[in-house]
């Protein structure tokens, strides 16, 4: 022991053997795969909230008259303007992917980790290909 | 609760929370509930939005203005626009009780995006009926 408050870190195990125990704050058991999916939900979440300016804005504009139309029109085509929307298709597939495993969640199922571990693959392939199916099309 | 003799428990709430008014609501399942009912809504509803609009990239404004107007899109689009800003607001409320802890902060943060919510699905809805009624 080198520190007196190693003390209290002593415990026995089940067999009466006097033994460290191990002390917490491994940040690599925190912050995993799992974890990043998961936090990736509420961001994404929140940006596609932001991204509902833009769909409002689109509605407002065609309901206006064609100049107002023309002015989002050339917005979403300025490189700026195809970043967001490219940003907020992306965002909108993953949400909407991870969604769907909440609500599997909420049914009971898919809860073992074997069953998580192998959803997360699937969740990031299906966004690529949707993401990638949105853009083929708009730009074919 | 407690009397002189010893600690009777009457019920689950702690001495602070009582004090301090903070017990449950009853709101917090329908509050769940009412984010799964609209995810729920959103999954045709997003696939149906964003492969409608894909196809529409590039066309001129009349053949927007007649997608939109149409009977079946505008009442799609009312649906989308409905379950998109309540499953939006509450959200976002979720994400800001739990990262945001200061009470003022959450509170204009939560209520901002509360009113912004309500009239962007106005505003929004009120664009698509016009193309729907108006023509």
């Amino acid at each position: 022991m080198k520190d007196i408050r190693d003390v209290q870190m002593v415990g026995r195990t089940s067999d009466g053997r006097l033994v460290q125990r191990p002390l917490s704050g491994h940040l690599s058991v925190y912050l995993d795969f799992d974890m990043v999916i998961s936090v990736g939900h509420r961001v994404t979440g929140c940006a596609i909230a932001v991204g509902t300016l833009v769909l409002v804005w689109f509605l407002v504009a065609a309901a206006t008259g064609e100049a107002a139309y023309d002015r989002v029109s050339w917005f979403l085509r300025t490189p700026v303007g195809t970043l967001v929307l490219f940003g907020w298709t992306a965002a909108l597939w993953y949400h909407f992917c991870v969604g769907i495993r909440h609500l599997i969640w909420d049914t009971g199922r898919m809860y073992d980790l074997r069953a998580v571990r192998r959803s997360r693959g699937v969740i990031l392939g299906v966004t690529v290909v949707l993401t990638a199916l949105t853009w083929v099309i708009a730009l074919s | 609760m407690a009397d002189a003799k010893g600690l009777k428990i009457e019920t689950m709430r702690s001495y602070l929370g009582r004090a301090r008014g903070l017990g449950s609501a009853h709101a917090g399942f329908h509050h769940w509930w009412v984010v799964r009912l609209t995810a729920l809504a959103l999954v045709p509803l997003t696939l149906w939005f964003v492969f409608s609009l894909v196809q529409l990239t590039g066309a001129p404004y009349a053949a927007v203005r007649a997608w939109a107007g149409s009977p079946v899109n505008a009442t799609l689009l009312l649906a989308l626009i409905a379950a998109t800003f309540q499953h939006m607001h509450l959200g976002v409320q979720t994400v800001a009780e739990d990262y945001i802890h200061t009470d003022a902060v959450r509170l204009t943060l939560v209520l901002g995006v509360k009113a912004a919510s309500a009239l962007l699905a106005v505003a929004a809805a009120i664009a698509v009926l016009k193309l729907a009624i108006a023509g």
